[in-house]
């Protein structure tokens, strides 16, 4: 079993370029001799090309990658996908599920703090209904609801605004921070038009974090900025925050700073290929590739996603915070139609 | 009711279980009760009971029945 104390015992955003190297040197030599070990078709897959092959995270749809035996697999995700398309699964043992906890509470507790905030979900608990579910959807919010407290959903199963449960909430609250948590189109869709059209303003303080992209709302007009302002307008939230992530890396998700950048952690990666050949270390536009160290049970460390991003620097961001910093732009031209987070396709 | 009852009653009420399925062997996910949601709703009754607010690295680690005697002792929870 791999020892993952050294890594955890880092601040999550606290390593410069040199040591970081040197650490995903060596981590990503025990994760690849791991999953080769572990995981046959992987072992195939490094015989062909080499042994730190980025996966298409496309291949998760079409090829069973697990790194653990069946029966140790203690929940399957699933990515997202109209109807229609095949769906991505992704075999979770308790070890990595519970690391990739970890992570994200490492991540997220240096931008809003240790302490767990009262949480209003921006979403319906049902979609919890069907509990064997283990959409994207369901991840973000289960992740999210062990930084929070007294977790208050926000929407009904009608995705309706609980106007009193809102209220309520906002109420019991009042002064205090608080942490707000959903998916970029449906805070918009569900939650910001709906307060706007009720011409309800909440007064709450506190942070808003949000991801599952921007497909949608670029689709509308909606900028990362005018989300932001809308936002804070109509709840008193000043710290709105997007993060990128994807079912496949659950857990070390890149968070946005004060400075609209997102940015890669210890636990996580990224670098740009170019489009055309692949290569890595490409400069302005490309592919975006993520690494992370967390998955064990599946080998999905080094990815390849159907992002374009750019690199905008390294250990530089006037946050102060290390590591790589980039912007995602959306979609590659070509690449399949991906749901935002799987996000209620009826919008 | 001492601390090891309202222990005990935080897992049965929330887990909709009966006091001879607590122990040991009562882990994280080994019922079908004890999923995720069931998990945030186990850790509520806990700190409600106790009047305590957990971290979140003790809310992840909580992942059986004797582990959870154990990580409540670091809230000044004591168990005889």
């Amino acid at each position: 079993m791999l020892d993952y104390s050294d890594v955890f015992a880092l601040e999550p955003f606290a390593l410069g370029a040199q040591d970081k190297n040197r650490l995903y040197g060596a981590w990503l030599d025990r994760l690849g001799a791991h999953h080769r070990h572990f995981c046959a078709p992987y072992a195939r897959l490094c015989a062909t090309l080499g042994n730190r092959p980025a996966l298409p995270v496309r291949l998760f749809k079409y090829v069973d990658l697990r790194s653990v035996a069946s029966h140790d697999v203690a929940r399957t995700m699933t990515s997202s996908g109209t109807s229609g398309q095949q769906v991505s699964r992704i075999y979770l043992d308790k070890d990595t599920s519970a690391r990739q906890s970890k992570a994200l509470t490492r991540i997220v507790s240096s931008f809003i703090g240790k302490k767990r905030l009262p949480l209003l979900i921006i979403d319906s608990s049902a979609v919890f209904k069907d509990r064997a579910m283990f959409s994207a959807r369901g991840a973000g919010i289960r992740g999210f609801s062990l930084l929070g407290r007294d977790t208050c959903y926000a929407l009904d199963a009608d995705m309706k605004v609980d106007m009193a449960a809102v209220l309520a909430f906002a109420k019991k609250y009042r002064g205090q921070p608080t942490l707000l948590f959903g998916f970029t189109f449906m805070i918009w869709q569900h939650f910001y038009l709906a307060l706007r059209q009720a011409d309800v303003k909440l007064d709450l303080q506190g942070f808003l974090i949000h991801g599952g992209g921007w497909k949608k709302l670029t689709n509308i007009a909606v900028s990362n900025s005018d989300f932001k302002q809308a936002l804070s307008a109509q709840t008193g939230i000043t710290h709105v925050f997007d993060y990128y992530g994807m079912v496949e890396q659950t857990g070390s998700i890149f968070m946005e700073c004060e400075q609209g950048h997102l940015h890669a952690s210890v636990f996580s990666d990224v670098d740009i290929l170019d489009p055309l050949t692949l290569e890595p270390g490409a400069t302005g536009r490309g592919c975006i590739c993520t690494t992370s160290l967390l998955p064990t049970s599946y080998p999905g460390h080094i990815l390849l996603t159907e992002d374009e991003g750019e690199i905008l620097g390294q250990d530089t961001c006037p946050c102060g915070r290390l590591g790589k910093y980039f912007k995602v732009y959306g979609r590659m031209p070509g690449a399949e139609i991906r749901g935002c987070s799987d996000t209620y396709v009826a919008g | 009711m001492t601390n090891r009852e309202k222990y005990n009653q935080a897992f049965i009420e929330t887990l909709e279980i009966t006091a001879d399925q607590l122990g040991d062997d009562l882990t994280y996910q080994s019922i079908e009760a004890w999923d995720s949601v069931g998990h945030m709703q186990l850790v509520s009754a806990l700190e409600d009971a106790f009047d305590i607010m957990m971290d979140t690295d003790d809310i992840i680690d909580l992942s059986s029945y004797p582990l959870g005697i154990e990580i409540l002792k670091k809230y000044d929870v004591e168990f005889s």
